[in-house]
């Protein structure tokens, strides 16, 4: 009889300790169940890493030298041959797009990861001190808020010269904006809850603060932007090098391979067709997968 | 509030002197020298040191800033090398061609975008809510320019039922206006769902719904105004983007307003016309953001209560 006790005991001595460990790691465990439950957050993921195959294995799953020219097959519709048709020198479209998602990809992820981090810190700081640092950084954001996106894109590209490096950084700096109101304007909300309170009367720093309670608050608008501009980011490289400031031919970049495209609209659409469907496609499955990642992430839809 | 507006008001002054200085410092180290441009490749160089020193290139980075804001200061934004003309006079020209644009666009945009959030956010989950998300994530993902040439390409040249290019009737603002307004919607209508399904799972709805409130009250009274103010922020940034947007647009469409005026300006070294151009928008672009900020006080009495 005792040992049976002892036993039942010790069972849940186990059982706690079990539950302790499924805990930590079930923040991370549950925000990826719910977004596995989510059908058009998984259709997202994948086609996003479908984009991410394509880029990595380029040379190895292109049907062509996206580069090579040949005159005999100019402006062709879509074949067996040529899947996608071929544009104005020949070349093969299929394979232009295919190297195009390295370009894009590469532009998306590095502009926005720069971006975001600078913008959070900022906004950050100018939400949870306010008053000078607040003024100072948020004068900083007006300033390049007042100028539009695309014009100060081009500005700079013009500036910097065309290349994918400089399209980065033009992207990189003109979307730090963004990210700044964003965070700031979560943390003027969230800093006057109780929770906030309640952790600075008990003693808790000002970094501890934010980076433990005000930052995970903040996480689902920052997500939804961060995705949003990482389509975004690939379709702001596309519009610069559409009128001619960014990644200029013979790069397969879709902006610019959309751009040449232009003159031969009526017939051969085909040339711009693609293209278009190839961005539409990068930033529909990085729209998906963010709105995923909101669902799963915002506790407030916890069921 | 008015103490709050004259402040902001003043405030816009260093904003602007900064994108001055931006724009200023980026055209400086742009390479090409604008005198080469103007005058073409076989100028003397007599005449090209004659027209620098008209211009004033000849003076230091200081010194031309200075030069430009208290011409700036007086009015003068400068000559366009192209046409010669004031480039307040080209401005003047072309501005009101784009914010008409604007207007429409955003019209569309706002009217589109909060019809189609919130009744996907009432009706959760419906087919509604389905294909109306459907159509935002497509106009979110479509690229303007593209989204542009296939409206041309179906409208003006395959069914000829409007114009593909010029800005002379309304018939031509149709499509430029489709084009930069439903991308626009599409965000409007995104942020809208989302905050509207954040604000009506909050206790108060759930309350003012066991009061025995009718749905269309809640939906307007209790979820809307509290769902509104990441939306006017939205509206508040699509404005600008929409303005950017405009850029594009306005050259596919041949649309004779600033956009298209500071591309070609941009490709053609044509310096003054740039930077009054940036000017312009970056002026009209802050007003919007000071009147987004009014009406976040309008629409929020706790951020009212903090001007006071």
């Amino acid at each position: 009889m005792d040992n049976k006790v002892i036993e039942s005991n010790i069972d849940n001595v186990v059982v706690q300790v079990g539950t302790q460990k499924i805990k930590k790691r079930s923040q991370l465990a549950e925000v990826w169940r719910r977004f596995r439950r989510n059908k058009s957050a998984l259709v997202g993921m994948t086609m996003f890493l479908i984009l991410v195959f394509a880029a990595i294995f380029a040379d190895v799953i292109s049907p062509y030298d996206p580069l090579e020219q040949n005159y005999s097959i100019r402006l062709q519709p879509p074949s067996a041959e040529h899947w996608f048709g071929t544009d104005e020198l020949g070349r093969d479209i299929l394979s232009r797009i295919i190297y195009g998602a390295r370009i894009s990809l590469t532009v998306g992820l590095i502009a926005v990861s720069v971006s975001c981090a600078a913008g959070c810190a900022l906004g950050a700081i100018a939400g949870y001190y306010g008053g000078k640092f607040d003024n100072i950084i948020m004068r900083f954001i007006d300033i390049i808020m007042a100028i539009p996106a695309i014009l100060l894109n081009i500005s700079i590209v013009a500036a910097l010269g065309n290349g994918l490096q400089n399209v980065m950084i033009a992207i990189g700096i003109s979307s730090v904006a963004g990210y700044c109101r964003i965070m700031r304007a979560s943390v003027l909300s969230i800093k006057e809850q109780e929770f906030v309170e309640a952790s600075r009367a008990a003693g808790a720093s000002d970094f501890y603060i934010i980076m433990q309670h005000i930052l995970p608050n903040s996480l689902a608008p920052l997500i939804i932007q961060a995705t949003l501009r990482l389509g975004g980011a690939i379709l702001s490289c596309a519009s610069m090098s559409f009128i001619g400031l960014g990644i200029i031919p013979p790069t397969p970049e879709w902006g610019a391979m959309l751009s040449t495209g232009r003159d031969f609209l009526r017939n051969a659409p085909h040339v711009t067709t693609f293209p278009g469907i190839a961005i539409m496609y990068a930033v529909f499955a990085m729209n998906l997968m963010g709105d995923g990642l909101r669902d799963a992430l915002d506790p407030k839809l916890k069921d | 509030m008015t103490k709050y507006i004259a402040q902001r008001l003043l405030m816009m002054i260093p904003v602007m002197l900064g994108v001055t200085l931006i724009v200023y410092t980026l055209l400086y180290i742009t390479p090409g020298d604008p005198v080469d441009i103007i005058l073409g490749d076989d100028a003397t160089p007599e005449a090209a040191e004659k027209l620098r020193e008209e211009l004033g290139l000849n003076a230091g980075y200081v010194e031309r800033f200075f030069i430009y804001v208290k011409k700036l200061l007086q009015g003068d934004l400068g000559i366009c090398y192209a046409t010669k003309q004031p480039v307040a006079t080209r401005i003047a020209q072309t501005f009101p061609n784009s914010l008409k644009l604007a207007g429409w666009s955003m019209l569309i945009a706002t009217a589109l975008g909060l019809f189609l959030g919130i009744i996907s956010a009432v009706k959760q989950y419906s087919l509604f809510d389905s294909i109306a998300m459907v159509f935002a994530m497509i106009g979110n993902a479509m690229p303007n320019f593209w989204q542009g040439l296939l409206l041309m390409l179906l409208f003006a040249l395959r069914l000829k039922w409007l114009p593909a290019s010029g800005f002379t009737s309304w018939k031509h603002m149709i499509l430029p206006a489709l084009t930069i307004g439903t991308s626009a919607a599409a965000a409007i209508a995104r942020m809208t769902r989302s905050s509207m399904l954040e604000v009506i799972r909050q206790d108060y709805i759930i309350t003012a719904r066991a009061k025995g409130q009718n749905e269309y009250k809640i939906t307007v009274n209790h979820a809307l105004k509290n769902a509104l103010i990441p939306v006017v922020t939205t509206i508040g940034i699509q404005f600008g983007r929409l303005l950017g947007g405009a850029v594009l647009t306005e050259s596919i469409f041949a649309v004779p307003g600033v956009g298209k005026m500071m591309v070609d300006a941009i490709k053609a070294r044509n310096h003054p016309v740039v930077q009054g151009g940036v000017l312009m928008i970056a002026l009209t672009f802050s007003l919007v953001n000071l009147l987004v900020d009014i009406l976040y006080a309008y629409i929020d009495p706790r951020i009212r209560s903090q001007y006071k």
